[in-house]
């Protein structure tokens, strides 16, 4: 306990004179997983205006408030049409469990919504469970075969993700057991470290090609989405829906990982907020928005942050971390499993270590018995339920029939850095930090 | 069968080749005029015959299963890239990535192909009677790659359990990867290929490369070897 009196040092806190000494006794960079812990602009920043004198709100209970959601329809011949605005992010087998990857597809499919695959292919367990899978073409490869292409619902071309746009995808040899690794066609017990570029193209002139390919597989049914980790936004999106992109994923450095050093997730990419608008730019400029639909990702928890993100121009959102602890990623179970990896619930960030004491991200048989799919999945379901819920609440507020007719003008913010960046005027004002309104 | 892509197009061709009406007994399909078209052949998974009669472009017969596609030209970027079974015949050059991630099968390429041949290969027999550019069998995983000619620099950088044969020089290795005995099993193998192939070549001409395995756990002390 800190002594009266003794005041920290401001640059050197505890945490980070503890760092200083971890590197000098073991010469490498900290791994972990999850995301971003500093503190950024985010949807909390923001706060939705509510009905008034100009606009009445609708019956809280009783009116209806659609949120179902088409997703893929500029080029796709079976677009996907989702109950919610709300689907799973891409997770690796691997990363996850297979009964982690079950319980995502049961509670994701039980309220009409996706679930992704991630690096390290498509388990016939998660097929089975979703009713809705997009499968992801990954610069690694690993797993990807046409069958399984075609068995999709929609394919998701990952060029980056959040947590570490530029960086590829990382799995620690404890987490290679003999069924990932076969489905890699890697050794057991090797520390995976994923390319971080796709082997047969580079730019976006290639990727048209590449996105040609996969259209011609799958004859022209699945729609093709590009996932971009949160970075030179506007043009990554002008770049992705030039490319021939029926969906845009842009995913926040607030993103999860399943494995990445400390210095990717906390210092690469930009916020979710800032990304949102400058993609929605993109879109408008280019006469493409609600025609190439924009899901974003990156450090979505609760209903709120689900309506911030349609009122800013998101056609849906993906949850990755927040599906996780819905599964009991963090709960405060199994003290004494955290405390052997030296954390406790709430701080934990070890899913690189195949140590999970809940057992969702492991291989570890006995860690995963913790997780019962069904249980897990009827948690997820609960989970998605309030945020739809949550997210109805607000757009009825607000006057909206259709929880996609949120709007900028129904948000203002509460700081200047989130005024910026969400392009939103500080509340109380009209002042929207370095916009001028055009002649 | 005869498709010619100046009258028809490719996505019709392609679906037609794709869905093979198993009561037929048509098997072999010429293509006429590819002129650089990209993805001809893409997601072939029946067992044909299919040959192109020019260049192609980017991905011909991309994710190929069971197919024989034989190219009497060139062919872009990625040929055959994630194949899983069949065969593939280039009787020119190849442009780079050719077999990318390519699981099972056999890439035969007469001429010589560009950088990162093979790159992430997963179980695919790739063969270039010529030589290859820089990187190639980057990251490879399984499968061989049997080059007739040279290697250019950084040959079989960071791989992991696939082979690399070489009859020419190679220029220079990448990380982790080093040249091992040709032993009797290599051999064996090579002559195993060779024979399914139709290909009249001595195993014992060729030198073996593969991994040192040195870098496959993160240890502080190899992070000067990238």
């Amino acid at each position: 306990m800190k002594k009266k009196g003794l005041k920290e040092f401001k640059t050197f806190p505890q945490s980070t004179i503890n760092e200083i000494q971890r590197a000098a006794k073991e010469g490498i960079y900290q791994i972990r997983g999850l995301g971003a812990k500093r503190k950024v602009p985010d949807f909390d920043d923001l706060v939705f205006l509510g009905a008034s004198m100009s606009r009445y709100p609708l019956e809280g209970y009783r009116e209806k408030c659609k949120t179902s959601v088409v997703l893929g329809d500029r080029f796709a011949k079976k677009p996907l049409k989702l109950d919610i605005p709300i689907t799973i992010a891409g997770m690796s087998f691997g990363a996850l469990g297979a009964n982690a990857k079950d319980a995502l597809g049961r509670g994701a499919s039980s309220m009409g919504t996706s679930t992704t695959t991630g690096d390290g292919g498509m388990t016939k367990e998660e097929r089975g469970s979703s009713k809705y899978l997009v499968y992801q073409l990954l610069p690694s490869r690993y797993g990807m075969n046409p069958d399984d292409l075609r068995k999709a619902d929609a394919i998701e071309v990952v060029v980056g993700q959040g947590a570490k746009p530029g960086g590829g995808g990382m799995l620690l040899g404890q987490k290679i057991n003999k069924r990932v690794a076969g489905m890699r066609t890697l050794p057991e017990g090797i520390d995976q470290r994923s390319a971080c570029r796709h082997p047969d193209w580079t730019g976006p002139d290639d990727l048209e090609i590449k996105i040609q390919e996969l259209r011609e597989i799958t004859n022209w049914e699945k729609p093709i989405y590009i996932k971009v980790g949160a970075a030179r936004s506007y043009y990554d999106t002008a770049l992705a829906v030039k490319a021939g992109a029926d969906v845009v994923v842009l995913d926040g450095m607030q993103g999860g990982t399943a494995a990445t050093q400390d210095v990717f997730i906390e210092h690469v990419g930009i916020p979710t907020l800032g990304a949102l608008r400058q993609a929605v730019d993109a879109l408008k400029e280019l006469n493409m928005y609600r025609k190439v639909q924009l899901i974003v990702s990156g450090g979505i928890r609760t209903g709120a942050d689900v309506a911030k993100a349609l009122a800013m121009g998101a056609d849906a959102v993906s949850i990755g971390s927040a599906a996780m602890m819905a599964l009991n990623c963090n709960a405060d179970l199994y003290r004494k499993d955290y405390e052997k990896l030296g954390t406790e619930p709430g701080y934990c960030h070890h899913c690189h270590t195949g140590r999970c004491p809940v057992g969702v991200a492991t291989q570890d048989p006995k860690l995963e018995k913790r997780l019962d799919p069904k249980e897990g999945g009827r948690q997820l379901k609960n989970y998605l339920t309030t945020l739809t819920l949550e997210l109805q609440t607000l757009a009825r507020a607000n006057g909206k029939s259709d929880v996609r007719n949120l709007e900028p003008e129904d948000l203002v913010a509460l700081t200047v850095e989130a005024a910026a960046m969400a392009r939103v005027p500080l509340a109380g004002t009209n002042w929207i930090p370095g916009f001028k309104e055009k002649d | 069968m005869n498709f010619d892509l100046s009258k028809k197009k490719l996505t019709d061709i392609n679906k037609y080749l794709q869905n093979i009406d198993r009561k037929s007994n048509v098997r072999k399909f010429k293509i006429e005029n590819p002129s650089g078209h990209h993805a001809i052949c893409a997601g072939l998974k029946d067992d044909i015959d299919v040959t192109i009669n020019g260049h192609t472009g980017y991905y011909c017969a991309g994710m190929n299963q069971k197919a024989s596609v034989t190219v009497n030209g060139n062919v872009g970027t990625g040929v055959a890239e994630n194949m899983m079974s069949g065969k593939v015949f280039v009787k020119g050059n190849a442009s780079q990535s050719a077999g990318a991630t390519g699981h099972g099968g056999n890439l035969v390429i007469e001429g010589d192909a560009s950088s990162r041949c093979g790159i992430s290969m997963k179980g695919i027999n790739i063969i270039v009677k010529g030589s290859v550019g820089h990187m190639s069998a980057f990251m490879a995983q399984k499968g061989n790659l049997i080059i007739f000619g040279d290697a250019d620099e950084d040959l079989g950088d960071s791989i992991y359990e696939a082979k690399i044969f070489v009859k020419g020089k190679v220029k220079s290795l990448g990380a982790d990867c080093v040249e091992k005995k040709m032993d009797e099993k290599s051999i064996n193998e090579l002559k195993k290929i060779f024979k399914e192939l139709n290909i009249s070549e001595n195993p014992k001409n060729f030198k073996r490369y593969g991994s040192a395995r040195k870098l496959y756990n993160f240890k502080i002390d190899n992070a000067g070897a990238y």
